[in-house]
């Protein structure tokens, strides 16, 4: 199993489902304000106290080989699917105009999925985490389940768990003990994972921000694009070229010297407050380096990173293939609902083909990737599906509604803002 | 637990299969694509060899007559429990042979179509007493394609027989299969619910083969047009219930869809593959290198459209998959056998066209086989179902719409 019961108990016991009523919690939801056109220092935020390391890393065991093909979700999965969805549809989705009017994700959404343990998915127990196995297969489902409700509001939850799972994953020791103790807690710190630089044909492989190399540690020049909740962020997972050696993670905590923040407001993932992270002539220390640097583990951050990306456009596709349904029954044209005419019939009936045979895909993906299978090519070919036709779907959606789709009083437009971002994010978020 | 590989039980077959399938098939591929509507007598062979199997019950499913299969003692071994069955082991064994060539795999002796239909819908005593037929099956007539209902071969009875008369056309096998899934109406003013299959043996009097088609592809597969002039069949060769229940309708005849349309589904995913392969091959002669991990946009454009192929491949074959699981877990699956049909139709299709075009002339010529890939993929998406049928089923089960609102 991908989780342990830790995760079920977690969930199970959350107040906030009960006692909240969870629709009211939106209609007082704290804002820091409008997050668009600043220019700010690296959040002040907390210091992370150093503790050395005494060995080995702990990492996540693999899942083993079941031998049968089947796509059925496991009860744990279906269980915490299941409180998910419910979630997103009674908060994240009502939540998403007004999430995305002021370029940030609420403070009670962010505590109230932390208060699930999304962050701790990937933490191993004996580091406070709530697993035992590794699963991306349940990180999928999980931003699946998310986006369905809202994407930009789920990026902005599920940046932290990036930064967890990263250094869980990759970490040494010393930087699981210095970092991981903060994620396990009630204050979970802002952070993000940033890899994208602004520049057309981006490749995460080609990176411009350098790290040199000097007697104490490295100094790091760049800018990186797609970092989440920049402003807020006090830990940062940056891709780094590092001199002579190629793509690396590097750690960046947000009150070093050099760190800049500038808002970044794009087409869509509002909610997620997207930034630039400008480093310049930022020192940090040889063991700032994410575990030993290997260039593998760049890579499988990189695949694991496109998979939840993958994983989001599931949802957002989902939201629009059931709201389309539901519009194209009622709407009537020519004294008949327009779902009688096969132009318009087919196009329905097309998402859903394209939607299934993308999430296969991507569940492929993830079950490779968390059994310890080679799965570059099979994220490669979600990336793909979940680009083109995740996009498709957005626009076909859009257009099936006609007028009605391009003005905000539907949810259709800004699902077709979010969805073009799925085949172009590197980074940011982390299955 | 999610996982969506091969499973492991079936993988040993499967290696054996795509042997047999290179051996037997792909040697043979051109050979028959040139002298259509000579007979494949390399097939008799393998035919015996899967009768063997399946008598055996090491077939796995080798054969037509395995999709749908009642099988009662695999049913209370999985009780509760996941299950691979023969709807994925037919499934991913049609997958191999077409890679190797679908108009041969459409040739095999015993394992048409009709076959398909007698396991679909034969009651016990019919089973055993069609057991080794040949069967192929008749559906279309020269005014009637994808409007089943609508047929006008009609069926009379007389004592203890039917009597057969209309014309049928695009019958695969018709010429080479002892026998002939008849879909012919006892009354067509009850519209669907009159249409009846009948197994008609191809010994009786008033059946003959008409003329076969000369084809696109699949040219190693014989088309025929087949006639039934006051063919007496005999009463209890009407296949499953011989009531017209006006409430059932189509449902029991179009049943036999839902398990064969998969099957379509794998030989587009089967045939894509080999091109997919070939063209692999080619592009890497021609210096290009495909590179998962980079953005396919930074890569060349043989490489990102190589990519983006796959990438339909891959859908459309875990769709299949996903159809056949779904039948062998005994769970409805009838929208997602037509998505499945759907999506690897057109992709199969287009995979092998833009295949030859980045093979240039070298994939257009017949020193390859790609080109013969490109032409065999075309029917995959109109046999068992158009591409606009399996669009309308989806729309109508996805917006819960009947036949005469969606029309």
């Amino acid at each position: 199993m991908g989780i342990g019961l830790a995760v079920l108990n977690r969930i199970a016991s959350s107040p906030t489902i009960d006692k909240l009523k969870l629709r009211k919690t939106t209609e007082k939801a704290v804002y820091e304000g409008a997050k668009s056109g600043f220019r700010v220092a690296g959040a002040s935020g907390r210091v992370f106290k150093r503790v050395k390391g005494s060995g080995k890393p702990t990492r996540l065991a693999r899942t083993s080989d079941s031998g049968v093909f089947d796509l059925e979700p496991t009860e744990d999965q279906q269980m915490i699917v299941g409180v998910i969805k419910e979630f997103s549809a009674e908060v994240l989705r009502p939540a998403a105009s007004d999430a995305e009017n002021v370029n940030d994700t609420s403070k009670e959404v962010l505590a109230q999925t932390s208060e699930f343990g999304l962050t701790l998915l990937n933490i191993p127990e004996s580091l406070g985490g709530l697993s035992e196995d590794r699963s991306a297969v349940t990180g999928v489902l999980v931003a699946e389940a998310l986006a369905e409700g809202d994407m930009g509001q789920a990026v902005a939850c599920l940046a932290p768990a990036a930064v967890a799972t990263a250094i869980s994953l990759w970490g040494s020791d010393a930087q699981q003990q210095t970092y991981l103790p903060d994620f396990a807690g009630d204050d979970i710190p802002a952070s993000a994972l940033a890899i994208a630089e602004p520049r057309a044909l981006f490749d995460p492989f080609e990176l411009q921000t350098t790290a040199v190399k000097t007697e104490s540690g490295y100094v790091l020049n760049g800018v990186k694009s797609g970092v989440v909740r920049g402003s807020e962020a006090e830990l940062f997972v940056v891709g780094v070229d590092v001199e002579g050696q190629g793509p690396t993670l590097v750690l960046v905590e947000s009150s070093t010297a050099g760190v800049t923040i500038e808002a970044d407001p794009s087409m869509g993932l509002r909610a997620a407050g997207l930034s630039r992270l400008i480093l310049q002539d930022v020192e940090v220390s040889a063991d700032a380096i994410l575990g030993d640097g290997d260039a593998a583990d760049y890579r499988e951050c990189i695949r694991l990173s496109r998979l939840a990306w993958a994983g989001l456009a599931l949802g957002t596709g989902r939201a629009v293939l059931d709201y389309v349904s539901d519009y194209v029954k009622t709407r009537s044209a020519f004294g008949e609902p327009i779902a009688h005419r096969q132009a318009v019939a087919f196009m329905v009936a097309n998402i859903a083909i394209e939607l299934e045979g993308m999430r296969l895909v991507t569940l492929k993906a993830a079950s490779r990737a968390e059994q310890g299978l080679d799965f570059a090519r099979e994220v490669a070919l979600a990336r793909r599906l979940t680009s083109e036709y995740g996009m498709k779907i957005g626009t076909d959606g859009v257009q099936l509604l006609g007028g009605h789709g391009f003005v905000k009083e539907h949810p259709v437009e800004r699902w077709y803002r979010d969805l073009r971002a799925v085949g172009l994010m590197e980074g940011a978020v982390l299955v | 637990m999610i996982n969506l590989e091969t499973p492991r039980k079936f993988r040993p077959f499967i290696k054996q299969a795509h042997q047999v399938a290179e051996e037997f098939l792909r040697a043979n591929s051109r050979k028959y694509d040139l002298a259509e509507h000579s007979y494949p007598k390399e097939l008799d062979l393998l035919a015996s060899l899967v009768d063997g199997m399946g008598d055996s019950g090491q077939g796995q499913g080798a054969g037509a007559s395995a999709v749908g299969s009642r099988d009662e003692k695999d049913d209370q071994a999985g009780k509760g429990k996941v299950k691979n069955g023969t709807n994925m082991s037919s499934v991913l064994s049609i997958i191999e042979m077409c890679w190797a060539d679908v108009g041969l795999l459409l040739s095999m002796p015993r394992q048409g179509l009709g076959n398909s239909a007698i396991a679909s819908v034969a009651n016990d005593e019919q089973l055993e007493r069609f057991k080794g037929t040949w069967a192929a099956m008749a559906i279309t007539e020269p005014s009637t394609g994808s409007d089943s209902a609508a047929i006008t071969t009609t069926a009379v009875k007389d004592g203890d027989a039917y009597i057969l008369n209309g014309e049928k056309i695009y019958v695969t096998s018709g010429e080479r299969a002892d026998s002939v899934v008849v879909w012919a109406t006892l009354d067509k003013s009850l519209g669907r619910a009159a249409i009846k299959s009948f197994l008609v043996p191809k010994s009786l009097p008033g059946i003959r083969v008409e003329r076969l088609e000369h084809k696109l592809g699949i040219r190693a597969s014989d088309t025929a047009v087949i006639l039934l002039e006051n063919c007496r069949v005999p009463a209890e060769n009407l296949l499953g219930n011989p009531e017209i229940d006006v409430k059932q309708g189509f449902a029991g005849a179009m049943a036999t869809f839902d398990n064969t349309r998969p099957l379509v589904a794998g030989m587009a995913v089967g045939c894509a593959r080999a091109a997919l392969e070939d063209t692999r091959e080619m592009l890497a002669k021609a210096g290009v290198v495909i590179d998962y991990d980079r953005p396919a946009q930074t890569q060349s454009y043989a490489a990102a459209t190589f990519i983006a192929m796959e990438a339909d491949w891959e859908a459309a074959l875990l769709l299949t998959l996903e159809a056949a699981w779904l039948a062998d877990n005994r769970k409805p699956n009838s929208m997602e056998a037509s998505m499945a049909k759907a999506k690897a139709g057109r992709v199969g299709n287009d995979i092998t066209l833009r295949c030859v075009e980045l093979a240039g002339t070298l994939g257009y010529s017949e020193n390859e086989l790609v080109e013969k890939w490109s032409r065999d993929s075309k029917i995959l998406d109109i046999f068992e179902g158009t591409q606009q049928i399996q669009q309308l089923i989806v729309a109508r089960r996805l917006l819960n719409l009947s036949s005469a609102q969606l029309r």
